[in-house]
């Protein structure tokens, strides 16, 4: 079946948004889920979040941040193509909770999945506040759809183009500090090190907070093991028991390290198709 | 006439040349070679091979149209009873299944007729003739009582959607994987079990009139409950593929993997041909396997293929134990893989940098039988040893995936997991869901994960017809 790329537009550097045509998919997703994908005969099976979907158009959006391969070969394909295959929706959706207070932190490319979080949890009757961290103001995505809905956005930039400057976790341990209101709980999705630094923050405040973790995946089904984390002290598989896990209990620095598993070979596949390696080395930090 | 005492041997590559590449160890019999072998074969009026094949071939017969050299004949005999002869002729476990029934077999000092070698024949002859695939155009009719969903296209679910479909029914499979197949596409290398072969087969299933449906994970992408509305009947085969780890200190250091993961990414995603191919796989230099099963084995010969150094397999019981098919472990001595006996690691050292560098291995002994009856390893007190190496690749076993189950609580599973049938009708415990293979029985044989569709096949069309 041809998963069709209906529209497509790019909303910062090396970030595509763009909506797909899989019925299933759409009528099925839930925030907090994702999708693996393999682009063309050759392509390798990667993950996305699905960060909106729309049941009756059978539509799923992904926003893509250009890493390398294979997310350079999603980004290079034009309205009207297609994708050769994509799964999902994968992963337990997020347990959203009823009229509590919510704080959704969302960096980089992952805000992309927050989005569909922050809409939910008020249709759910929450408080909802959303911390939204990016390189710079040109980086930052669908500020204004969050803000649409969240109660309050709060933005943060590395280099202060918009918002506070500095990290997402100064702004998520101060409106923590303050308790007004007292947050119940937390979801935060974005770059590794970020969720890292967040969790410790977490941890020092005694807060519950999601997180949703980005092994590397092959088939996101739970037949290889090769995504697996350790949760707890306990070996969970991310795409089938995750993604999301209490981030006060996750093993960072092993899912640091195993990140970085196939770094050297995918330096090599890019140099193979004659990309540039600089996006890669970017990505390192980023997602 | 007395048959000659051995099988007519097969030209297998040098092992030296085929470590190079993932081609095929041998290229099967010539039609002269075959035809001879087929004489072996002394027609015994009993039978006893064909009780030894779990879906019941008529063994002598396709052999004497063989040796007839009614090549098309013999062939349609052997696929009405097993969909898929190419597969199984190079997979099946013969020495425990027809093999180890036949009569020629249990002469001293004599090997059994060459069932296995003979039914590749007579498939790979009709292939290579490019004989075209006959269609027959799926029944036009699309009511529900005739609809049919297949969950899982490993060789349960593609025998199970062929049977179904030979019966008049309408038949859909839906798989999680972007390739149809199973074990058979992402598990077992391509130099035992050639991916284009597969690929054929599966297109035979199809022009039966099966529809196969990919990128579909039933209990995500759709759920149990809205295939019950839109289908008559279910069946459910979707192996037993989750991954077992010892989950001993060090089990997450970088190059330590599953069987899977590595044969996942050979087999389903042709890593070996990276960078052509965008998947990459972990080349260890010196390597471990743990297990001695064919996923073992496997795992074992395909890492030696993608140019490691030196590669050990590590089991905790005897040669005589290991339950991988002899010819494969033969095959995998030829290669210059070795064996450590009666050992396990108990844990993996790394680096700072979650880099793999050694195994701390213990050994073991034989104690009293477990209720396998197999005499039980335990370990020696004190006596381990430290193993360098990059990479390690657990083939420990699999168990049931979860994904389906948890989005349906309500089938009946065993203690292991594994899905409750009745051992008759192959019936789960909810109305109108069967299921076999690998799911009910843990991980096993294709054969019989063949036979468990087959007999599915016939319980849905008698539960469809009442
Ligand atoms: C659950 C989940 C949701 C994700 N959602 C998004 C999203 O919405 N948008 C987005 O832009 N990115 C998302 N990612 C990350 C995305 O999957 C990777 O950027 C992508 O796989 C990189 O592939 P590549 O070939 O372009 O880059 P590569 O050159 O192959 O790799 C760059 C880096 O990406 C990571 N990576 C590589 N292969 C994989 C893989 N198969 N699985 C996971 N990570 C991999 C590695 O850390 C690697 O170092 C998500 C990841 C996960 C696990
Ligand atoms: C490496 C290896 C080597 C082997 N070698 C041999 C051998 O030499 N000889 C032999 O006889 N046997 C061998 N076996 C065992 C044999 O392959 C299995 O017993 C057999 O494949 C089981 O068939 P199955 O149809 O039950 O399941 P599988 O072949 O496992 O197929 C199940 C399919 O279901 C799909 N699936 C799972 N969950 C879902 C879901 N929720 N929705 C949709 N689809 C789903 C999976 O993706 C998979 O494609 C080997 C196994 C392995 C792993
Ligand atoms: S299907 Fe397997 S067991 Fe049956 S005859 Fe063929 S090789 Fe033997
Ligand atoms: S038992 Fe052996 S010899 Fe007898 S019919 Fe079967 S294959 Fe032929
Ligand atoms: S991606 Fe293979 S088990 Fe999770």
């Amino acid at each position: 079946m041809p998963y069709k790329i209906v529209s497509k537009k790019n909303i910062a550097p090396n970030q595509t948004d763009c909506w797909i045509q899989a019925p299933l998919v759409a009528q099925h997703a839930q925030p907090g889920q994702f999708v693996v994908l393999r682009v063309d005969e050759v392509g390798e099976r990667i993950p996305l979040t699905i960060a909106d979907a729309d049941p009756e158009q059978g539509t799923i959006r992904l926003i893509v941040l250009q890493a390398g391969e294979s997310t350079q070969k999603i980004c290079a394909l034009q309205q009207g193509e297609e994708i050769l295959n994509l799964m999902g929706p994968l992963g337990h959706p997020s347990e959203l909770p009823e009229n509590q207070k919510l704080l959704m932190v969302g960096g980089g490319v992952g805000i992309a999945a927050i989005l569909p979080m922050v809409k939910r949890a008020k249709e759910l009757g929450n408080l909802v506040w959303a911390i939204l961290g990016a390189k710079s103001s040109e980086h930052m995505i669908l500020q204004q759809e969050i803000s649409h809905f969240a109660d309050r956005t709060l933005l943060c930039t590395d280099d202060g183009s918009l918002g506070h400057k500095g990290f997402v976790t100064d702004v998520f341990a101060q409106v923590l500090s303050e308790k007004k209101p007292a947050f119940d709980q937390g979801w935060a999705v974005g770059p590794t090190v970020m969720m890292k630094a967040l969790s410790a923050v977490a941890v020092e405040n005694d807060f519950l907070l999601w997180t949703s973790l980005n092994p590397i995946m092959v088939d996101g089904t739970g037949m290889c093991g090769g995504c697996r984390v350790t949760v707890d002290g306990q070996m969970k598989f991310a795409c089938v028991d995750g993604p999301e896990f209490d981030g006060r209990k996750v093993d960072w620095v092993e899912l640091l390290q195993r990140q970085a598993q196939y770094l050297s070979a995918e330096k090599q596949s890019l140099q193979a198709h004659g990309c540039r390696l600089d996006t890669l080395e970017q990505k390192g930090g980023e997602a | 006439m007395k048959p000659s005492p051995r099988k007519v041997p097969l030209h297998e590559r040098p092992a030296e040349e085929r470590i190079q590449d993932f081609a095929e160890v041998n290229d099967g019999y010539s039609l002269e070679q075959a035809v001879a072998e087929a004489t072996r074969c002394i027609q015994c009026p009993s039978q006893p091979c064909v009780a030894g094949c779990p879906v019941r071939i008529d063994i002598p017969g396709f052999i004497r149209q063989l040796r007839a050299q009614k090549l098309g004949q013999s062939l349609q005999t052997v696929k009405t009873a097993n969909m898929l002869p190419a597969i199984c002729g190079r997979v099946c476990p013969q020495e425990n299944q027809c093999e180890q029934a036949c009569t020629v077999g249990k002469i001293p000092g004599s090997e059994p007729v060459g069932i296995g070698r003979l039914e590749r024949f007579v498939a790979d002859i009709a292939r290579q003739s490019g004989e075209a695939v006959p269609v027959s155009a799926p029944p036009s009719h699309t009511k529900k009582e005739q609809r049919v969903a297949i969950i899982g296209s490993g060789p349960a679910g593609l025998t199970c959607a062929a049977e179904c479909a030979r019966a008049g029914l309408r038949p859909t499979i839906f798989e999680a994987l972007h390739e149809p197949g199973g074990v058979l596409t992402y598990g077992i290398p391509e130099f035992r079990l050639p991916k284009q072969i597969v690929r054929y087969e599966i297109e035979n299933v199809r022009a039966l009139g099966v529809e196969i449906r990919t990128d579909v994970l039933v209990g995500r992408t759709i759920t149990l409950p809205e295939l019950q509305q839109q289908y008559a009947a279910i069946f459910i085969g979707i192996g037993a593929g989750t991954p077992v780890f010892m989950n001993v200190p060090g089990t997450n250091l970088k190059g330590v993997f599953s069987a899977s993961e590595v044969l996942t990414r050979v087999n389903l995603m042709r890593a070996y041909d990276f960078p052509r191919s965008d998947t990459p796989v972990f080349h260890g230099r010196n390597a471990i396997v743990v297990g001695g099963g064919n996923v073992a084995m496997d795992a074992a010969r395909s890492v030696l293929r993608l140019g490691a150094q030196s590669v050990r397999v590590v089991y905790r019981r005897t040669l005589e134990q290991l339950p991988a098919r002899r010819e494969e472990y033969h095959h995998a001595v030829q290669e210059g893989i070795t064996f450590s006996w009666l050992a396990v690691p108990v844990a993996y050292l790394g680096d700072p940098k979650g880099n793999l560098e050694r195994a701390q291995i213990q050994r073991m002994e034989l104690g009293e039988p477990d209720e396998s009856g197999r005499r039980r390893p335990v370990p020696i007190p004190g006596d381990r040893f430290v193993q360098e190496c990059d990479m390690v690749v657990e083939a420990i076993g699999q168990s049931a995936n979860k994904v389906l189950f948890e989005t349906f609580p309500g089938l009946a599973r065993n203690k292991r997991g594994y899905l409750q049938v009745d051992p008759q009708t192959l019936s789960t415990s909810v109305s109108g869901i069967f299921a076999g293979g690998d799911i009910v029985t843990g991980a096993a044989t294709v054969i019989e994960a063949m036979g468990a569709g087959k007999r599915a096949a016939v319980s849905i069309a008698d539960f469809l017809a009442t």
